[in-house]
């Protein structure tokens, strides 16, 4: 039998970062992640992450004022408190296990502009800051022997008299389906694009953690704040990051004018991604763009620096479109990227349900509120990602470890069977695509009731229909045509629970911005929007 | 755009190990679309058996390296049109050098079990008592190199040397190495070089064939990582091993007569004290002077093997 202090869903930055923490502090952990953990999604942040340095004249006080002002005032700012003001011991420490960040003349960490920001506190691995950092914790992962199961996808939590205390679990090599008990389990099981089509998000950002949580009796908070990237690549939706306007690029519309300079002329480029992106779709819309974009201009920036320290932006231009960006402008539009709602958790990353801590993009602390400022992403994960481990160690002094039954495994077992002989039907990728496609329209960087009724007709579609998906693949090795159809489950209800905070909240704010009803309305409306599971039915 | 296929097939639960199944698939693609685009409509629409890995798309998650057209590839990063002649077939296999477990899918177990075996972490002696380790930007630069590894495991499917001795630590662990090696706040570099020099695989066993810095799709090139390690072991004075006698009998010989004494190579590399490893030599020698392949005893020399000689003595002077 698996049985664990601690289970942490998930081996991206957050999860990683709450492993090495509870190992740290002498507990049994382990980390179960459906992919290895140096391919998690936290690869693919690009541009850095953001301190407050304050022993060289930054203040936390600053970075929590702009994170505030970003979010459009919906972040608690208790939990914004505590991320600003641990910020600067984060980012130091990640340096001290090896994160080779970009330096200054002086030999010191070295900053980039950002975002929301008008002070450059981004620091910086060239345009690989994710990748950088999560080889780096996986690396302390190594050192200090951390148990994993690679390639392992949780397909329930183990809920006993109200506490999580396990979960089940599909080994994706053998097809095994196990039960691994644990006293505390952390979510840290990342977001949720694929809901969306296109978006900058991996294939395996299915919003599982998300949906087991919910499913678990947790609600998802403020899930209709989906942020918009200003600046994806043209049909993939491949990020480009903000690291590109941060170090000067440019904006440019058909007509070759920085319209930024006109949306925000003291923020220009670097405005809140919110506000670039409704500027793009504006300029889009008004007839102002190329085929659907707007350019993103880095000539002026020279073949040297660009290489140097955009290295990545322009293998991935060259690669995926043959542009040249020391040449050529770069197509780009908003796309999906990040989803600042989440499940709900307090500062410490704990849910109502005892046991159940969440950490990352699959939680909502809230520090990013209606809009995430570039940047803080990386520093939510590693900030509440430790504080989950700390506190979940105080938590299992006081608990028992769960029954050890076979129960919820054997229910596991005849839930995927039935799966496995239905007749053929549905095929997930249909019903997935359908349903991305439609949230992307009804759930867009502009929206209205209509759109948005719009895509809540095409989740009910989904609903329908989710109960017919039949598995082609009936073998047990590696069989992810069974995993696809699971986490098909995922997003829907993902996407329901998106689509019915969407609906619920009657103003504009931040990324949910209504073109019926274009005001914020603080006066009703300065609060969150819970999800429940049950709500719903 | 139409786009030809032939995937390689192997399902262990109807199969047995080493046996394979090929399958074509004709498809219609969008004219910029990547081998993997390819993979996923296939696996979307026409099979879903088809077994892959892959996750972000966009060739910084190391999930999808194949053996494309019979290279590994980040096939993410493969684009149809770029690659193949129109009409070309796209023959797509599991990368080698590692067990298939399913279709296109490899164990990479005994990938990350030779990164492990490297200590791949910062070992600093002490941390500062406050702040960052302060170091140049240039040092960290020159770590990036290293630090682009997303350890997909291209180099390792080709790597020439992996295909006849598992032991070899193999490109990408070695370019790990390298990493901290190079890093200024780490403070093993000695004892990473001796451990790096001495052991069973380790890095005198690559034969520079240059697949991996060919093959690699992050530029790491871990061939001149090795390269660079081995200078480096030298002038730490791990000078007592078959690799650093063959460099420099190599280099004795070819500045003395300006061509290579392949007799005395083999000798001096094993070292005049090395009993067994001489007796085995002179087995081979025997053997080569049956079939009339034994290289001269002394050794032809080069026409104008002055000018080599000093080019050789240019080369070590600018050196100092």
């Amino acid at each position: 039998m698996y049985k664990h202090d601690v289970l942490i869903i998930g081996a991206g930055l957050a999860g990683l970062r709450a492993a090495v923490e509870a190992t740290r502090l002498g507990l049994d952990v382990a980390v179960i992640s459906k992919v290895h953990p140096v391919r998690s999604h936290s690869n693919a942040a690009q541009g850095g992450i953001n301190a407050p340095l304050t022993d060289r004249g930054d203040d936390w006080e600053g970075h929590a004022l702009d994170t505030i002002k970003g979010s459009d005032y919906l972040a608690d700012q208790d939990a914004v408190e505590i991320m600003s003001s641990e910020a600067g011991d984060a980012v130091i420490e990640l340096e001290r296990m090896g994160v080779i960040f970009s330096r200054g003349e002086d030999g010191r960490l070295g900053t980039r502009r950002f975002g929301g920001q008008l002070v450059a506190r981004t620091f910086f691995v060239g345009a690989i800051t994710g990748s950088a950092i999560l080889h780096v914790l996986y690396e302390q992962a190594l050192k200090h022997g951390l148990n994993t199961y690679e390639e392992w996808f949780v397909t329930d939590l183990i809920v006993e008299d109200g506490r999580c205390v396990g979960v089940v679990a599909l080994d994706v090599k053998t097809g095994e389906l196990h039960s691994i008990w644990a006293k505390a389990v952390i979510m840290a099981a990342g977001g949720a694009g694929r809901v969306f089509e296109p978006s900058t998000n991996a294939i395996i950002c299915t919003g599982d953690g998300l949906a087991l949580a919910w499913r678990a009796g947790v609600p998802m908070m403020d899930m209709e704040m989906v942020q918009y990237h200003p600046t994806t690549l043209a049909r993939t939706g491949i990020l480009l990051s903000e690291a590109a306007r941060g170090e000067g690029a440019h904006l440019l519309n058909s007509e070759g004018e920085r319209f930024m300079l006109r949306y925000a002329p003291q923020y220009e480029e670097l405005a809140s991604r919110d506000v670039v992106s409704r500027a793009e779709q504006t300029e889009i819309n008004e007839g102002r763009g190329i085929e659907g974009n707007v350019l993103l201009d880095l000539r002026h920036l020279g073949r040297e620096f660009i290489e140097d320290r955009l290295g990545y932006l322009q293998e991935v231009s060259v690669e995926f479109l043959g542009i040249d960006l020391a040449e050529q402008p770069v197509p780009v539009r908003p796309g999906v990227h990040y989803i600042m709602g989440g499940i709900k958790t307090d500062v410490d990353g704990a849910t109502i349900v005892p046991g159940l801590y969440a950490a990352g993009e699959c939680a909502n602390v809230s520090v990013h509120g209606a809009n995430r400022l570039g940047a803080n992403s990386l520093l939510d994960t590693v900030v509440f990602g430790r504080r989950s481990a700390v506190h979940a160690a105080d938590y299992i002094k006081s608990v028992d470890a769960g029954s050890g039954s076979d129960e919820h495994l054997n229910e596991t077992k005849s839930r995927i069977q039935s799966l496995l002989d239905r007749a053929p039907n549905e095929n997930w990728a249909a019903v997935r695509n359908f349903m991305a496609n439609e949230m992307t329209k009804g759930i867009g960087v502009f929206r209205d009731q209509r759109s948005m009724e719009g895509a809540k007709a095409a989740i009910d579609n989904v609903d329908e229909r989710i109960n017919k998906i039949s598995v082609q693949n009936k073998g047990k090795v590696f069989n992810t045509d069974l995993i696809f159809t699971l986490e098909m489950e995922f997003m829907a209800d993902v996407g329901k629970a998106v689509v019915h905070s969407a609906l619920a909240r009657k103003e504009s704010r931040g990324a949910h911005f209504r073109t019926d009803i274009t005001e914020r309305d603080d006066e009703n409306w300065l609060k969150h929007t819970l999800a429940y599971q049950d709500a719903d039915n | 755009m139409q786009a030809k296929l032939k995937v390689s097939r192997f399902d262990p639960e109807t199969m047995g190990q080493g046996q394979r199944r090929w399958d074509e698939f004709e498809l219609d693609v969008h004219p910029s679309a990547t081998v993997l685009d390819a993979l996923i409509q296939i696996r979307e629409e026409v099979d879903g058996t088809l077994s892959l890995r892959c996750a972000c798309r966009a060739s910084i998650c190391g999930s999808c390296g194949m053996r494309v057209n019979g290279d590994a590839k980040l096939v993410c990063k493969t684009r149809i049109v770029d690659t193949f002649k129109d009409g070309e077939t796209i023959v797509v296999e599991p990368m080698g050098n590692q067990a298939i477990i399913k279709d296109l899918v490899v164990s990479l177990d005994p990938f990350f079990d030779k990164v492990r075996q490297v200590d791949p972490y910062l070992q600093p002696d002490a941390e500062p008592d406050q702040g960052e380790f302060v170091a140049s930007n240039d040092s960290m630069v020159n770590l990036l190199t290293a630090m682009n590894c997303i350890m997909c495991g291209a180099c390792v499917s080709d790597c020439t040397v992996l295909e006849v001795d598992e032991a070899f630590i193999g490109p990408a662990a070695l370019a790990k190495a390298w990493r901290f090696v190079e890093d200024p706040r780490d403070d093993q570099r000695d004892e990473r070089l001796k451990e790096l020099n001495d052991v069973e695989g380790g890095i005198w066993d690559c034969t520079r064939c240059f697949k991996c810095v060919e093959v690699c799709p992050k530029d790491v090139a871990p061939m001149d990582r090795i390269m660079e390690m081995r200078d480096m072991a030298i002038e730490a004075g791990n000078t007592n091993t078959p690799g650093y006698r063959h460099t420099e009998s190599f280099n004795k010989s070819v500045k003395k007569h300006g061509r290579l004494d392949e007799a005395r190579l083999a000798v001096e590399s094993a070292g005049y004290t090395n009993v067994p490893r001489l007796i085995d030599l002179a087995e081979i020698g025997i053997r080569s002077t049956l079939k009339g392949k034994m290289p001269p005893i002394v050794p032809h020399k080069a026409d104008d093997k002055e000018k080599i000689t000093r080019i050789f003595e240019r080369v070590e002077s600018e050196r100092k």
